[in-house]
């Protein structure tokens, strides 16, 4: 059957997460720091805007675009929290989740060999949807020391005749790094210089711990440029509801809705309904939730350097990226020692890209007394471990 | 707010230890500041949340109206603190609208209940009238659903 397969999906890899999660399903009574999602529950009254809406008969296609309440209400609240103006007629487009978004925006964008410069450690779709889009994918390193923050300098680097488009995503997954405004403006500079589209994934900008959050989009000359995406997932913890969007030039969002009108033709109704509640009603909740992964996050940070650890404060998201190096073990050693010894998941850093080397990704997105617990085991390990070797990658 | 405080209304049945751990503090001064909370009358003490009507000797429980006439000097709070010492009350509050008094109130048996609000209650000076309903049955308690057992969220266990 191989053969029947596309080259460019045959020549994917599988993702790392994937190899991880099988062996952890099969496990019990583990303690999972390897969640990439809210541990509470989409708030009641959302959840129940959905219900109201699925009595009330709302089960029919929607605009392309999106509802037009639900454009208005992301209108009103991208321009209340990132001082961006868009016309909810023609600059946003409601998607299934940021994935879908940025799934269009580089289906809309690229021609065959196109280049797309991506920070990493990044999340594990960037590099693959590129691919599957025909265009060829430039990884710019993102450090530990400087917090896991991308320096233009790095990008200059990296830069090659053909780039087209960046990618960033601040705060990041996995790293939970984020970008102080000096280091925007220069990114900014670069991408104007160099005319590029810049595709901004900001889901977690609601979770940031340190200061306030700022859109690439805000500084001279890139909102012309800029795809600003975001979504629900994340600040009011609606993952499995899939509603995303993205906003930006009318030009762009009408290329990226004809992609979305001839494959998803519309993000489901009920969701577009729940996230009307959400931006309506749901940022109180938000505060909360924020509040909660801020305590965490300190106290994870804390105990993950006390056990020797060395492990940056990620600005936002909900994710350490601590190294692994004084271990002496890799990182996959580690993820499977971790979890054989003492039932404590974390995801190798290189699940994440080549730049996670040295590192794993712990998700905070789990309740204090868990967290405490697998603090403790995490000590116990780093303080008993015996190199062993994980199973051999296929 | 303080640190603690949050943890106590947040945090479910975090041990002292744990909240020491979250708050990033020594275990003795969250005892400290409990203490200190408990002094300031804020953190007032530790109760149980229970569903008690599926205990065979299940209380009988009720909500009463209570209207009353202020004094002077003392408005309502003489008599409230009054009201409020008697261990058939639970809870008093002194509300706005049709009546002046909300009491919660629980009992061994109708007869226990009925007998306090006759014979204690409606007799006190200053009490002009009650009124009393009687409760059937709890669906929520303490933030906790009575019949929705609390579940863990089913997440993928690793996830991007």
């Amino acid at each position: 059957m191989k053969r029947f397969i596309a080259r460019h999906v045959a020549g994917l890899p599988k993702s790392g997460i994937r190899d991880f999660f099988e062996i952890v399903a099969k496990m019990k009574d583990v303690i999972s720091l390897g969640i990439g999602e809210p541990d509470f529950d989409t708030p009641w009254h959302i959840r129940e805007a959905a219900i109201y809406a699925l009595e009330k008969g709302k089960t029919h296609y929607t605009s392309n675009l999106g509802l037009m309440e639900l454009r208005r209400a992301i209108s009103a609240y991208v321009e209340r929290h990132y001082t961006l103006t868009y016309r909810p007629e023609d600059e946003i487009l409601v998607t299934v989740g940021v994935s879908e978004a940025i799934d269009l925006a580089l289906r809309a964008l690229l021609n065959p060999g196109d280049k797309v410069l991506y920070h990493q450690p990044c999340y594990v779709s960037y590099h693959p949807s590129v691919t599957l889009s025909h265009g060829t994918a430039i990884a710019v390193p993102t450090r530990a020391e400087d917090g896991f923050a991308l320096n233009a300098e790095d990008l200059e680097r990296a830069w090659q005749p053909g780039c087209k488009v960046l990618m960033v995503n601040l705060p990041c997954n996995p790293t939970g790094g984020t970008c102080d405004r000096a280091r925007l403006e220069k990114i900014a500079r670069f991408a104007v210089e160099k005319d590029l589209i810049v595709l901004s994934d900001e889901i977690y900008s609601e979770l940031v711990y340190d200061g306030a959050h700022t859109s690439p989009a805000v500084f001279p000359g890139m909102k012309e440029r800029t795809i600003f995406l975001h979504g629900f997932s994340k600040a009011f913890a609606m993952t499995g509801f899939r509603i995303g969007y993205a906003c930006g030039p009318a030009e762009i969002i009408d290329a990226m809705m004809k992609v979305h009108q001839y494959s998803m033709l519309c993000a489901p109704i009920l969701s577009q309904e729940a996230a009307i509640e959400a931006l309506t009603r749901g940022e109180d909740g938000v505060k909360e939730m924020r509040e909660q992964y801020h305590r965490r996050r300190d106290l994870v940070v804390r105990r993950l350097n006390a056990a020797g650890l060395a492990c940056h404060a990620p600005g936002g998201a909900f994710y350490v990226f601590p190294s692994i190096a004084s271990t002496g073990l890799n990182e996959r050693d580690f993820a499977y020692g971790l979890l054989k010894a003492q039932s404590v998941a974390v995801v190798p850093g290189t699940a994440f890209g080549e730049n996670g080397r040295g590192f794993v990704r712990a998700s905070f997105a789990t309740g204090y007394d868990h967290l405490v617990e697998a603090c403790d085991r995490i000590e116990r390990f780093v303080n008993t471990s015996t190199p062993c070797s994980a199973p051999s990658s296929s | 707010m303080n640190p603690v405080l949050k943890l106590l209304i947040e945090g479910g049945h975090l041990t002292t230890a744990q909240m020491a751990q979250v708050a990033g503090i020594a275990e003795s001064e969250v005892s400290r500041q409990l203490e200190q909370l408990k002094k300031e009358r804020i953190f007032l003490g530790w109760r149980p949340v229970l569903d008690l009507s599926r205990e065979t000797a299940a209380a009988v429980r009720a909500v009463i109206e209570v209207k009353m006439t202020p004094e002077r000097g003392g408005g309502f709070n003489r008599l409230a603190e009054r009201i409020s010492k008697f261990d058939e009350v639970e809870s008093c509050y002194l509300m706005s609208g049709a009546y002046d008094l909300l009491i919660f109130v629980n009992g061994p048996s109708l007869q226990r209940v009925a007998g306090f609000v006759s014979e204690k209650l409606s007799t006190l000076e200053g009490v002009l009238s009650t009124s009393t309903h009687f409760m059937l049955r709890s669906y929520k308690e303490g933030s906790f659903l009575i019949e929705v057992p609390a579940q863990d969220t089913e997440r993928l266990k690793v996830s991007p």
